[in-house]
């Protein structure tokens, strides 16, 4: 067991407000988010998280450590979230025909005949202002469900690939072409959001 | 005019590789194509520095603080729980 977590489950069990109120506060949002992506409504979602934390409190005495706590609490979360949601078709397999990139931007020979625009400067710049995380938490939302999980717990939360496969049941093929396919489709939204602003 | 080898990528495959290259599940020798493409194309190699600035934009979202409501919500299901321990 990782010590931080050794410490954190001593504090929990042992009637330590503040320390579940900062794992609260560390955790709530991303899995109202994660939720959102199996489940059809915020409403659902906000009830599977609360279901969440209710059930990691009453695990806690038997929690084994054979993974992070952050791991075996978002496993919790989408167990449950499974079980509420309908959207999620787990038998369809992840399809992979379709390039990242529109082929009309490319040429007959496969190199790039509209080349990608450059942005990176104007995005930190407006990050910076704080003008663009709302941006960005909106494209994420329309990330079809299950690349959105993918990227919400690989990219947002900073999870491992290995950590993010145990969390939501997916072989590490499918969880790299689901992260591919996300990741792209948000650098094609950066790049149209600058689009002509230079 | 070079001609163009059968082992040589396109632009088109490269930004399909991009993910592999990044996670480092590309076998060394289609890495050393990747890598080699990147060199002989700016294009592809400010689409790979905009992939790493879109993971990295996306790593420095943070989650909005509790209102002080849902804080005390959080307080009593825990007092809950600890009474229901003893």
């Amino acid at each position: 067991m990782m010590e931080s977590d050794r410490e954190l489950l001593l504090r929990l069990r042992s009637g330590d407000e503040r320390a579940f109120v900062s794992l609260v506060e560390c955790y709530h949002e991303p899995m109202l988010h994660l939720a959102a992506s199996f489940v059809p409504s915020r409403a659902v979602a906000e009830e599977v998280v609360q279901d969440t934390w209710l059930a990691l409190l009453r695990g806690l005495e038997g929690f084994e450590g054979r993974s992070s706590l952050k791991t075996w609490l978002f496993r919790i979360l989408v167990n449950r979230a499974r079980t509420t949601g309908s959207r999620e078709q787990r038998s369809v397999p992840v399809a992979d025909p379709e390039p990242v990139v529109d082929s009309s931007r490319f040429d007959g020979s496969g190199s790039w005949a509209d080349p990608p625009e450059r942005w990176i400067e104007l995005a930190e710049g407006r990050l910076e202002a704080g003008k663009l995380a709302y941006r960005i938490r909106a494209w994420i939302n329309q990330l079809p469900a299950r690349q959105r999980a993918v990227v919400l717990l690989r990219d947002v939360e900073g999870m491992s690939s290995e950590e993010v496969c145990a969390v939501l049941a997916l072989s590490e093929g499918n969880q790299r072409v689901l992260l591919h396919r996300g990741r792209s489709r948000l650098r094609q939204l950066f790049e149209d959001e600058f689009r002509g602003v230079r | 005019m070079r001609l163009l080898l059968r082992r040589d990528l396109v632009c088109q495959q490269a930004v399909e590789l991009v993910t592999e290259y990044l996670e480092g599940t590309l076998s060394r020798s289609a890495r050393r194509r990747f890598e080699a493409h990147l060199a002989g194309c700016p294009h592809c190699t400010e689409y790979l520095a905009q992939m790493r600035e879109t993971i990295s934009l996306t790593g420095r979202l943070e989650p909005e603080d509790l209102t002080s409501q849902m804080r005390d919500e959080f307080v009593d299901l825990y007092r809950r729980w600890r009474s229901e321990q003893q």
